[in-house]
């Protein structure tokens, strides 16, 4: 069984005109546990929308969405939010920080809605990360790479089983993109979590042994509906 | 650690808030407690006499000028109806009081040295002296009160001109010098304000007049007859308190004023100014309202660059429930906070309105006591900040979390 299913999801969108405008159709997508796959898809395909319907910050219109063998898209929002901050991990493109908050705050933050927080573990992941000498910084007074490894650290904080990473290399500097995607992939790797990574760029959906092209997960992308 | 984040990132605005929420929380508490201490210090003090024989016209009047020595005086009375007064069996004792002029603003009082001997002030306890002695009632000597002598740097042995009138212009001296025999104890009475000369001195002063106004006592008289004499106010002990029905019922047909008992004289005053009360309550309501107004706009202010905020925490798995009772928190914070700072508002107040009685009046208010204001004023300000926080803390409730992060 995989670690996550998605079965005949649909998501559709009414436009100010009132028009309905489907922008997901995904008949099946599966992720096995503690793996890894890339997806591939342009700007403005619906693959936010995909990855908020995993997370359940979005409920779908129809189909299911299965974690663990359990329903999750059937869960109503404040036990989806539990299970969202028990199980999942994820990174936005824009990082998502908050700037009030320290470097080791932040990561906190993201422990306080979890199991629980566990601040030599947050410390350590920022130092494997790096950042060992930025714990008291705020995200201004650091360079875009590092807020993205705080960004990093707050996603794995509770230990999740499965990271979902949008366009995660997205306002890196190309030099440290990779790099970047490489702490993404380790950390994942060392702490047992699958990885879900959307991204248009070419030289990160190449670091991936496995890359699915978004109009094969989407089929209202093939239908050639505008998504 | 989100509350008091938020706190100290919108610190300007949340300083703001809490001193409102400060203001409006000292003030209601201020109101509710100087009303009722100024109420008790006035009507419920005990006094140690029952009366004031005057004459004829507001018993108001009569209290505030003798007890109070606020006011002037009604008008006088006959020196013959103070010494009927004292020669009733059932008064304990009578003291005649006589006004009309002052030492730089402070009240003489013409009196007998009877007021140093057998007069109360409180139940059991009459004036001490502090240095000195009591005058001699056919020598131009004084005593004075602990707070007039303090304030104008009196001493035994110091020598003084009266004004004429009572209040100073400089101009009015009387060409008569008093020597300063005693000074007294404080009493916490009007009475540390006043200074004592022998009624004599009142009737002998230079452009006095006595009999009606119609002569003045030739310098160097040796008697004054006392057909001659007035008072303006006779303070009145009875032995009990049917003496006083009494005396009142006999009084009230005739040309004279009797104020008995003196607490419901000044409760039924208190009882007319309660309006004020009311007024200034209504104010502090007001201050409370807008106290209010301005947390909720505070808050709400903050929330359109805090929605990305909210959206973050609600995708790290913040429930909205969560969100909703963090913004609440932080108005009952800020309420809280400005409710510590209100605390600090009424007892500047309270230790300000003290003062000023007590430098105007003599009257001394016991401000730091327990009222139930004192409770139920931060108790309320808290649950109206929290209150006020609804309405921005549905606002963040309702954040849509994918279209703010998107």
């Amino acid at each position: 069984m995989a670690l996550l299913e998605l079965r005949g999801v649909k998501k559709s969108y009414k436009s100010p005109d009132g028009h309905v405008q489907e922008i997901l159709d995904v008949p099946s997508f599966d992720v096995e546990a503690a793996s890894e796959v890339a997806i591939a898809g342009t700007s403005g395909c619906g693959k936010t929308t995909f990855l908020n319907i995993i997370a359940g910050l979005l409920t779908p219109d129809a189909g299911q969405v299965q974690f663990a063998g359990k329903e999750v898209s059937r869960l109503g929002e404040a036990k989806r939010d539990a299970w969202r901050a028990a199980n999942l991990g994820y990174v936005f493109q824009t990082f998502n920080l908050l700037g009030g908050y320290t470097a080791l705050e932040n990561v906190l933050l993201g422990m306080t809605f979890g199991p629980g927080v566990d601040r030599a573990f947050a410390a350590k992941l920022l130092t494997e990360l790096g950042l060992g000498d930025r714990l008291g910084h705020r995200p201004s007074q650091m360079s875009i790479g590092q807020q993205q490894r705080v960004a990093l650290a707050r996603a794995l904080a509770n230990r999740p089983k499965i990271v979902l990473a949008d366009e995660p290399t997205g306002n890196l500097d190309p030099r440290f993109a990779l790099e970047a995607l490489g702490m993404l992939r380790g950390l994942c790797r060392e702490h047992g979590a699958s990885l879900v990574c959307v991204s248009h760029d070419p030289r990160v959906l190449e670091a991936f042994d496995k890359t699915i092209d978004f109009k094969d997960v989407n089929a209202a992308m093939s239908r050639g509906v505008d998504a | 650690m989100i509350v008091s984040r938020s706190l100290r990132q919108h610190a300007l605005s949340t300083f703001i808030t809490v001193l409102a929420a400060g203001l409006a929380s000292g003030l209601v508490m201020s109101v509710f407690t100087v009303s009722k201490q100024s109420r008790i210090a006035f009507t419920g003090g005990d006094i140690g006499y029952d009366a004031v024989l005057g004459a004829k016209g507001s018993p108001l009047q009569l209290v505030l000028n003798t007890v109070y020595h606020l006011e002037t005086s009604p008008g006088n009375i006959p020196w013959d109806v103070y010494e009927e007064t004292k020669a009733r069996r059932d008064v304990r004792y009578a003291i005649p009081y006589a006004v009309g002029d002052n030492l730089q603003g402070y009240r003489i009082v013409g009196t007998t040295a009877e007021i140093f001997d057998v007069f109360e002030y409180q139940k059991g306890i009459g004036f001490e002296f502090a240095t000195g002695r009591a005058f001699a009632e056919d020598r131009m000597e004084a005593v004075i009160g602990s707070k007039a002598a303090k304030d104008l740097g009196m001493e035994v042995g110091t020598e003084f001109r009266p004004s004429h009138g009572v209040r100073y212009l400089p101009g009015t001296e009387h060409d008569e010098v008093y020597v300063v025999t005693g000074i007294l104890e404080p009493s916490n009475t009007p009475a540390d304000q006043v200074v004592w000369i022998p009624i004599e001195g009142i009737y002998r002063m230079e452009g006095h007049y006595v009999d009606g106004g119609k002569r003045q006592v030739e310098v160097g008289a040796k008697e004054i007859p006392n057909e001659w004499k007035e008072v303006s106010s006779v303070m009145i002990k009875y032995h009990s308190i049917a003496a006083g029905m009494n005396h009142r019922g006999e009084v009230s047909a005739g040309d004279y004023t009797l104020a008995w008992p003196i607490a419901d004289v000044m409760g039924g005053f208190f009882n007319k100014m309660g309006w004020i009360t009311q007024v200034l309550l209504y104010v502090a309501y007001l201050v409370v309202i807008v106290a209010a107004f301005g947390l909720l706009a505070s808050i709400y202010n903050t929330m359109n660059e805090r929605r990305r905020e909210f959206a973050i925490l609600r995708a790290l798995g913040a429930r909205r429930g969560t969100v909703f009772s963090v913004i609440v928190l932080e108005a009952a914070t800020i309420a809280f906070l400005g409710s510590l700072l209100g605390y600090a508002i009424y007892f500047a107040i309270l230790s300000a309105t003290a003062v000023l009685i007590r430098d105007q009046t003599g009257v001394v208010m016991e401000a730091f006591v327990y009222h139930p204001a004192l409770i139920w004023t931060p108790v309320g300000m808290v649950l109206i900040g929290a209150f006020a926080g609804v309405f921005p803390a549905l606002k963040a409730y309702s954040t849509d979390v994918a279209r703010t992060l998107a």
